[in-house]
Order: structure tokens, then C-alpha cells, then sequence
């Protein structure tokens, strides 16, 4: 199955505001001529650091806002003037999960209620026992228990919701589904058993799992192929083992540099801060924090190309000068508190020990 | 069951029924409700004036109709009229035990119009944005800016005297303050991630509006109806007054302190009766509306 591509995205471009003759205000170029192939079954992960657009991209997929330019296609069929039954299969195809487990859920509803919604959004002719069982099924799936559909979302912890929030995207029996940091703002612990349990769907149910994340341990663990986003443009996409064994791009060998535990190279070691979005800089956008910046880096903007691998493609001018700029993962002396911390990250984000069948014993 | 264990089931930290958890909140917030004693007091008249309008042919000594012109404009206290006799010497007391279903009736009415209105055009406003926004709430400041008397003048002097007509004109203007509260709640749910996450499920505008946001607007509504009652009372009252709400021999008590208003110097009482009884009502919907606010209002209970 793997190989054909079922979510595509040309030049995809998204400005926030407009600068009319009354209106002053500068647009931010949140989303800047993307483009991506997601593959059949794959897992696709995008990241980034905060600020580089990759909610926008990931909503913009999702068709959550419209595109200022540029186009998605979802299977084939355009994803931007879906209207009416073609939208409502869409949904039905694609789904998301959300960051925050604890504003994604209306407090108002039962578990059961927001399980069920999409069933019968998409479903309305399904019998209401049926629903029932569905959902029984839909929660048994995630790891919780059938009897939590009389409960609400406040007696859950951030775990638990998170997997609330992936049944209900599980109800309609989605090809595609696309987390925008689905565990970001969960306890290390807890993110390991949620990411597993993503990761055990995924390959159950043929799922294709889109994932933003600016966590590079979650990405390395459960990510097939990766893209590397910088200031609302990609700079480095490629297989995930290719990109975090051979980083080729200025800022991606700085992003695997800041990782706790990799001994800090200086030439990989971004400066400053991320530009703001409303007036990038001109050329490479990464050039005014890049070590190896040179005079064309600030006028020519480069494009995305085959970097030694067919799959592995960068943009940067130089990258065959740069070389590859992370060293192998060292010891350097720590504090042992942190150490202990990163330990237990590790060790989660591997997955060996923490498995997502033990949420029983998380705190409800 | 004893009413000690009644009350131990009720209170208990761990519900075994959703049922069990909805009556556990409710004892709960009518136990904090009872710890007012002015809403308690306001409730009590609430509870008594519904009693009285209820039974009002058992409790009423006299028909409010009878006349008896030779017994007019008797003073309080009178041999079997204890609040006297107006004008066409007919009981006042009876009179205003048959008014107080006119009051019930019109704040019923309107309360149930207003705020539906107010809820349908306010989150429509809320949801779709827009010029559909800026439409709908021009028209609500444009109902906004009449003193709401006058504004109900208007409409009666247009759709002609009369209860149905003047329950009509106070919805028309008691509508805009909820369409306007509506919409503010529209506003802060509809950029929350949980109405995005029901979007992307595929569900329509029809589905969020009556789903998802409807529920979550009642409660803030429901508080300011309870807030709003004793306007409405007014606003009907201040209509019989002027004699475009209900007709005369109706015993409406705006209409009752009009015809009183003829011997106020001479005979307080004819006026001052049905007076009173508009203050004590609008004063106990007013308390009332006070505890309920911090029964309801989570934003203020919570602290």
C-alpha cells in the first residue's frame, strides 16, 4: 500500500491580514509556498520551532482556513472547494486531533456524546443501540472503558482526554488523520502511552498519521519520513533516519544540536531569535542566524532539491560545503536531576517501557 | 428512606448515575440558593403569588366584576372588604387576586419570547460574523436606542390596545440586551478548539449553532430573564397605566392604580393597593434574580 500519495499539498501559501489603502497593518506570511506528498500509510511528521507556521500548514491542510494560494488534494480530489456531500466525505476521511485535550472537548457533553457526534453527523441513519456499541468499541479501542461515556470531560486527566479526542477522531472511520502537537501538553510519561497508542492504531487500522510537533524525540520514535520547517517555509524533508543521521540544512543541524544529550557543535548553533514572520528576511529566510551564511544567502532564495539521496531533499545553497554538523549523542556533564529527567524521557519516547495498555493506572 | 439518608444520597462525593450527579448539582445549588435569605423571601412571594392566581376563585371573596354603587369608595378595613372598594365599589382585594393571573401571564409570555428571539438572532449574529453580524446587531442597537416605554407605545398605538398586544410589544422590545449577551457568548465559544474540533467532524452550522452553542448560552440568559422580570411587570404596568395594555373592567394593576388615579388625594387606598402589589412582585422577582445569579452564574460562583 505504501507508495501512492494520498494528501497533497503545491504551493500552498497562507498570509494573515491585508494591507488595504486604509489598512497599514503588515501581513504575516504564515505559510509560504509549501509543498508536500504524503504517502499512503506512512507516517508524515512536520516540526519545527514555535512561530514557524506549522499549526497554520497543519489547519490549511485540514481546511480549517482557506489558503491564500495554492491547492490540497485529498485522494485525489480538491480539498479547497470541497463543497456540500464532497466536503462531508472530507471529514469523514480526514480528521485531526488537537493540542489542548482540555479545550478541544465541550465541557458540557458526556464522553459518549462527543464520540458519537461524528457518528452521526455521518451516519444519522444509524440505530441509537448501535451508536451505542460503536462507541463502547470506539473507547475500549483507545484504552478506556465503555462506562466512561457517562462522564464528562472534567473528570478525566490530560491523558485520558487526549484519548478521548483521538475515538472521537477515530469515529468516522477515517483514512488520514493529522495531530497538531497531540502531545505536547501532556505529562512525558503520559505523552510516551499516548504516542504509542497513536503509533498501534496507525498500524492496525492502516491509518496515515500526519504529526506537527516541535519534539524531536516523539518524531525520531514514530515518524516514517519528516519535514523541517523554518519561518513558514520547508527546508529539509527526507526519510527520518536520512534527516536525523545526515542532517543537511543549517537549521536542521542546529534543531538536533539543542537536543538534550548530542554534544553542541558550534558550527551547528543557531543565534538569536526566529525573525518575525511579518517582514521575513530576503534570500534564505534563515540566513541571519545561520553559521555558514554567505553573500547569495541573503538575495537568492533557494528551492527544495535532492540532497545525495533521492527521498532526502534540502534547501540551502551550500549544504554540500556545510557537511554534516551533529556528532553522535555524548555524556556531557549534567546536573543530576536533569539527567534523571532525561533519562526517564528517553527511556518513554522509546517506548520499551511505558505502553499505553497500563492507562489504567493514570490518575481520573 | 428516611430523610437524613434522602439527604446523604444527595451530598455524596461519588454519584453512581449520571441521574444521581444532575440531582446531587441541583440539591446542591438549591442548598446554596437557601443560604440567601432575600432570595429566599423573593422566592416565597413568587411561590405565594403563583399560589394565589392559581386558586383565585376559592381565595377571592367577591366575582371582580360585581358592582355595587352603593358601596363605593370604601375606606381599608371595611366590613368585609379589607382593602376597601373602588369607584364602581367592587372589591379591591378580590380584583387584585384575579390580576395577579394577568401579571403571571404577561411575564410567562414574554419571558418566554424575548429570550428565544434574543438567543436566535444573537448567535446567528455571533456564528456567521460578517455583514449578517453587522445587519443584525444595527437592527439591535436601532431597538436599543427608544426608551423602552416609548418603544411599546409605539407598537401598541400600531397593533391596537389589548394583553396579546402589549405582551407583543414588550417582547419586541425586551429582545435586543439577550440577542446582544448571546452573541458575546457566540463570540468566545465559537473560537474555542472544541468548536473547530465538531467543524472538521463535519457538522453543519444548524448542528453547532442548536447543539453546541445554545446550551452553553441558556444559563447567562436565564439570569438576566429573572433579572429582567420586574421591567417586564413595570412595562406592562406603565402600559395599562396609559391604557393601551389591558382594558378596563380588566383588573390589570396598571389599569387599576389608572382608575384610581382620578380620587388619589381624597381615596389613597384605590391606587395604592394595586401599587403596592406591583412593587412587591417586581421586588421579589428582583431578589429572586439576585440568587439565582449566584447559583447559575459560574463565572461569579466559582471564586
Amino acid at each position: 500500500m505504501t507508495g501512492d500519495v494520498i494528501l497533497e499539498a503545491r504551493n500552498l501559501v497562507k498570509h494573515f491580514g491585508q494591507s488595504g489603502w486604509l489598512n497599514r497593518n503588515p501581513v504575516v506570511q504564515a505559510v509560504d509556498d509549501v509543498s508536500l506528498e504524503i504517502r499512503r500509510g506512512e507516517t508524515f511528521a512536520i516540526v519545527g520551532e514555535s512561530g514557524c507556521g506549522k499549526s497554520t500548514l497543519a489547519r490549511l491542510l485540514m481546511r480549517l482556513i482557506q489558503p491564500t494560494s495554492g491547492e490540497v488534494q485529498f485522494d485525489g480530489a480538491p480539498v479547497s472547494q470541497a463543497a456540500g456531500p464532497a466536503l462531508q466525505d472530507l471529514r469523514r476521511d480526514m480528521q485531526f486531533i488537537f493540542q489542548d485535550p482540555f479545550s478541544s472537548l465541550n465541557p458540557r457533553m458526556t464522553v459518549g456524546k462527543l464520540v458519537a457526534e461524528p457518528l452521526e453527523v455521518h451516519a444519522p441513519d444509524l440505530p441509537a443501540a448501535e451508536r451505542q456499541t460503536k462507541v463502547a468499541h470506539l473507547l475500549r479501542q483507545v484504552g478506556l472503558q465503555p462506562d466512561h461515556a457517562g462522564r464528562y470531560p472534567h473528570e478525566f486527566s490530560g491523558g485520558q482526554r487526549q484519548r478521548i479526542g483521538i475515538a472521537r477522531a477515530l469515529a468516522s472511520g477515517p483514512k488520514l488523520i493529522i495531530g497538531d502537537e497531540p502531545v505536547s501538553a501532556l505529562d512525558v510519561s503520559v505523552q510516551a502511552q499516548v504516542i504509542n497508542l497513536l503509533g498501534d492504531l496507525s498500524r492496525d487500522l492502516g491509518l496515515t498519521l500526519v504529526i506537527i510537533a516541535h519534539d524531536l524525540g516523539v518524531i525520531r520514535h514514530m515518524s516514517d519520513r519528516v519535514a523541517v520547517m523554518y519561518l513558514g517555509r520547508i527546508v529539509e524533508s527526507g526519510p527520518t533516519e536520512q534527516v536525523f543521521g545526515a542532517p543537511r540544512h543549517p537549521y536542521t543541524q542546529a534543531l538536533l544540536a539543542s537536543i538534550p544529550g548530542n554534544k553542541v557543535d558550534q558550527t551547528a548553533h543557531a543565534t538569536g531569535e526566529m525573525p518575525s514572520p511579518l517582514a521575513p528576511p530576503s534570500g534564505c529566510r534563515f540566513h541571519t542566524r545561520c553559521p555558514h551564511a554567505r553573500a547569495d544567502c541573503t538575495t537568492d532564495q533557494p528551492k527544495l532539491k535532492a540532497a545525495g539521496h533521492a527521498a532526502h531533499q534540502v534547501a540551502c545553497h551550500h549544504w554540500q560545503r556545510i557537511g554534516k554538523g551533529v556528532k553522535a549523542p555524548g555524556t556531557a556533564p549534567r546536573r543530576p536531576e536533569a539527567e534523571a529527567r532525561f533519562e526517564l524521557y528517553r527511556a518513554a519516547s522509546e517506548g520499551g517501557i511505558v505502553t499505553h495498555k497500563e492507562n489504567l493506572t493514570e490518575r481520573s | 428512606m428516611s430523610g437524613m439518608t434522602l439527604r446523604q444520597w444527595l451530598l455524596t462525593d461519588t454519584p453512581t448515575s449520571r441521574r444521581h450527579a444532575k440531582m446531587a448539582s441541583f440539591y446542591k445549588g438549591w442548598l446554596t440558593l437557601r443560604g440567601n435569605t432575600m432570595a429566599m423571601f423573593g422566592l416565597g412571594i413568587l411561590v405565594a403569588l403563583g399560589l394565589i392566581a392559581l386558586f383565585a376563585p376559592l381565595l377571592a371573596p367577591y366575582d371582580w366584576t360585581t358592582q355595587n354603587l352603593g358601596n363605593r369608595l370604601q375606606p381599608l378595613g371595611t366590613e368585609g372588604h379589607l382593602l376597601g372598594t373602588d369607584s364602581l365599589g367592587r372589591d379591591i382585594l378580590s380584583r387584585l387576586i384575579y390580576g395577579s393571573r394577568i401579571t403571571l401571564y404577561i411575564v410567562a409570555l414574554v419571558a418566554l419570547i424575548a429570550p428565544v428571539a434574543g438567543l436566535l438572532v444573537g448567535t446567528v449574529a455571533g456564528y456567521v460574523g460578517g455583514w449578517v453580524d453587522l445587519v443584525l446587531m444595527r437592527i439591535t442597537d436601532i431597538f436599543l436606542a427608544f426608551p423602552r416605554l416609548v418603544l411599546a407605545l409605539a407598537f401598541v398605538a400600531a397593533l391596537g390596545a389589548g394583553i396579546e398586544n402589549a405582551v407583543l410589544a414588550i417582547s419586541l422590545t425586551a429582545w435586543p440586551p439577550y440577542a446582544r449577551i448571546a452573541r458575546a457568548e457566540t463570540l468566545t465559544i465559537r473560537s474555542s478548539d472544541y468548536i473547530s474540533a465538531i467543524r472538521l467532524q463535519g457538522a453543519g452550522p444548524i448542528r453547532i449553532i442548536t447543539k453546541h452553542i445554545w446550551p452553553l448560552c441558556i444559563s447567562s440568559l436565564i439570569v438576566r430573564v429573572t433579572l429582567d422580570m420586574a421591567g417586564i411587570i413595570l412595562a406592562a404596568a406603565g402600559l395599562g397605566f396609559l391604557g393601551l395594555g389591558a382594558q378596563p373592567p380588566s383588573p390589570e394593576w396598571g389599569a387599576m392604580i389608572s382608575e384610581g388615579r382620578r380620587f388619589i388625594l381624597d381615596y389613597w387606598w384605590v391606587a395604592t393597593m394595586p401599587g403596592l402589589a406591583i412593587f412587591t412582585v417586581s421586588l421579589a422577582f428582583n431578589l429572586l434574580g439576585d440568587g439565582l445569579r449566584d447559583v447559575l452564574d459560574p463565572k461569579d460562583s466559582e471564586t
